[in-house]
């Protein structure tokens, strides 16, 4: 239950980033999450999107560099205390994230939440064994 | 089996080799005095007239030129025949400084042919192949040079000169060529682009590429042999003394044989101008012995090397070149220490960047500033950043240990920087002085 993440390579540069949203929009291509990790003189930018094929082909076309990776997205309930219950989970068995990023769904109360883990499918059995509910790649195109 | 073009020349005897030169020096001192005021006057100065050099033994008392004299002579001081002798001209591509003007008569022409035919044969080339020579037509001479040799050697000659590179692999493709003619930089670019079109080393027809104009480093020489699936021969030559041909590579690849029936090679010190012994590092130095229109004795080329006359297991005799370091015009000068693009390069390939980067040079609060960009490439992204600030890193400390000095290292997009059909412009130096 795992979802495929594209991350792009970006020039720390004026216009860099709406170079590449300018070849999402012109290629239709709905976001369903977007972050932008910054080092002094380049970017990566990472993003969930509703066609993963389609946007790689169009990232390529455009001559963008990018690297799909395995992410777990795991629905939150908006509330305090949500996102702690699960990172209590990986805290318990030692598991690693690399970086995380959230975002609110449509549908009221529940935000997402995007986790890169050292150990993706490790983190996977883990939160499931756990009772957490891991979203997959349709759920969060369906949003 | 090795071949060569001009076998009883390419493996005489050294002392036929010395022969030959000491009786074309002689002859040729003679003519200069006779047709070039501008040396003439050189040579009054140090007291010298045409009877005081009667072998190349005497070489080292005669002045030199360099790239000063050109242009105080420019654009006719250094010629030594009339002009209705002469049939063309050639200039410097002008990269550095002001136009240089060359003349040559039809016989300077014939005999610079044979040098790039014998670039070609030892490259493997005969009547069979076809020779795609993609070095730019016109007053550069690295077009007409290599088409005069392919002439010679009886290849079937394609004149396609550089750029658009979507035709030159249509070209190479469709005509099957075997043997490829171009800067190292426009051969890294073919390939890359062959590469990109899903084109596999045993596909492409090529067989050999003799690439030369512009210093490259042995691990370019091996990516762009891995990716074209050929052998690459480094070609030396300069406009000054006559264009690509003065020295060439053999099948041993370590070194250029330089045609010493035509061109008498020294070693200096560039600062004492002593002539070095054998086996020294030094500013190169070349007599043209043989060429009527434009000859040049005692020219300082700025090209920084060695000279061996080691044995050489392709039967060659005439001695061996290594490549040079750096045209000290190519050098330069960082925070008081002296930096090749070259070397840049090595450290670059050496840890699996593409051969395409520049180096751009600045001056901030009074101190150099040394940033190297090269391209991110689709094997080396990875989402994780800590993996490629890690890989930055070890660039940085990769060109600290070559260079001693410290470099910012900044990673672009693909495609950002220039492709070059010519020379390669690597280096933009902002610094104002």
């Amino acid at each position: 239950m795992s979802v495929k993440q594209i991350s792009v390579f970006l020039e720390n540069k004026a216009g860099a980033l709406s170079d590449m949203t300018q070849v999402l929009a012109d290629n239709d291509i709905d976001m369903r999450a977007f972050s932008l990790a910054e080092a002094s003189d380049f970017g990566i930018a990472r993003m969930i999107v509703d066609d993963v094929y389609k946007t790689t082909t169009v990232l390529k076309d455009a001559g963008f560099v990018h690297s799909v990776s395995t992410v777990l997205a795991v629905p939150v309930p908006d509330k305090p205390g949500g996102l702690n219950g699960v990172l209590a989970v990986l805290k318990t068995l030692g598991i690693n994230v690399e970086y995380m990023y959230a975002f609110l769904g449509a549908k009221k109360e529940t935000a997402y939440m995007i986790m890169k883990s050292d150990d993706a499918q490790k983190a996977e059995v883990a939160l499931t064994a756990h009772g957490v509910r891991l979203a997959d790649q349709e759920e969060l195109s369906g949003l | 089996m090795e071949r060569y073009f001009q076998p009883e020349i390419e493996t005489a005897s050294r002392e036929q080799i010395k022969a030959w030169q000491d009786e074309r020096l002689v002859k040729q001192v003679k003519h200069v005095w006779d047709n070039v005021p501008y040396y003439r006057k050189k040579m009054e100065e140090k007291g010298l007239t045409p009877d005081d050099i009667k072998s190349t033994d005497d070489l080292h008392k005669l002045p030199f030129l360099s790239k000063y004299d050109l242009r105080e002579a420019y654009p006719y001081g250094l010629l030594a025949e009339p002009l209705e002798n002469c049939v063309r001209i050639h200039s410097t591509s002008g990269t550095t400084g002001k136009r240089v003007v060359a003349f040559y008569t039809q016989h300077d022409i014939d005999l610079w042919d044979d040098c790039c035919a014998r670039a070609i044969t030892a490259a493997g080339g005969t009547k069979e192949d076809v020779c795609q020579v993609s070095y730019g037509y016109g007053l550069f001479t690295g077009g007409a040079g290599l088409n005069g040799g392919s002439h010679k050697v009886g290849c079937l000659t394609v004149p396609i000169s550089s750029g658009n590179t979507e035709r030159q692999i249509m070209f190479i493709m469709d005509l099957q060529a075997t043997i490829l003619c171009c800067t190292p930089s426009y051969a890294a670019y073919i390939g890359e682009t062959m590469k990109e079109m899903g084109l596999t080393p045993d596909q492409i027809p090529l067989k050999a590429g003799i690439f030369g104009a512009e210093a490259w480093s042995e691990e370019m020489r091996h990516d762009i042999e891995k990716t074209l699936g050929i052998k690459a021969y480094d070609i030396y030559g300069l406009t000054e003394i006559s264009g690509p041909g003065v020295a060439f590579e053999c099948s041993a690849q370590s070194g250029m044989h330089i045609n010493e029936d035509h061109f008498i090679a020294e070693i200096i010190d560039p600062v004492t101008e002593e002539v070095l012994p054998e086996g020294s590092e030094g500013e190169l130095v070349f007599t043209s012995i043989t060429k009527e229109a434009f000859p040049l004795l005692r020219y300082r080329t700025r090209d920084i090397c060695v000279l061996t006359r080691e044995k050489c297991p392709c039967g060659r005799t005439h001695v061996k070149m290594c490549k040079p370091r750096g045209r000290s015009d190519d050098m330069l000068i960082i925070r008081g220490v002296n930096v090749f693009p070259s070397q840049i390069e090595t450290v670059l390939i050496n840890q699996g960047y593409p051969a395409n980067y520049q180096i751009i040079v600045d001056r901030v609060n009074h101190t150099d500033t040394l940033d190297v960009q090269v391209e991110m490439t689709p094997e080396m992204f990875t989402d994780n950043m800590g993996e490629i600030a890690s890989r930055q890193k070890k660039l940085v400390e990769g060109l600290r240990s070559m260079l001693g000095l410290t470099a910012k290292v900044t990673l672009v997009a693909p495609k950002t920087i220039v492709r070059s059909e010519g020379k390669a412009v690597r280096v933009i130096d902002k610094r104002k002085i």
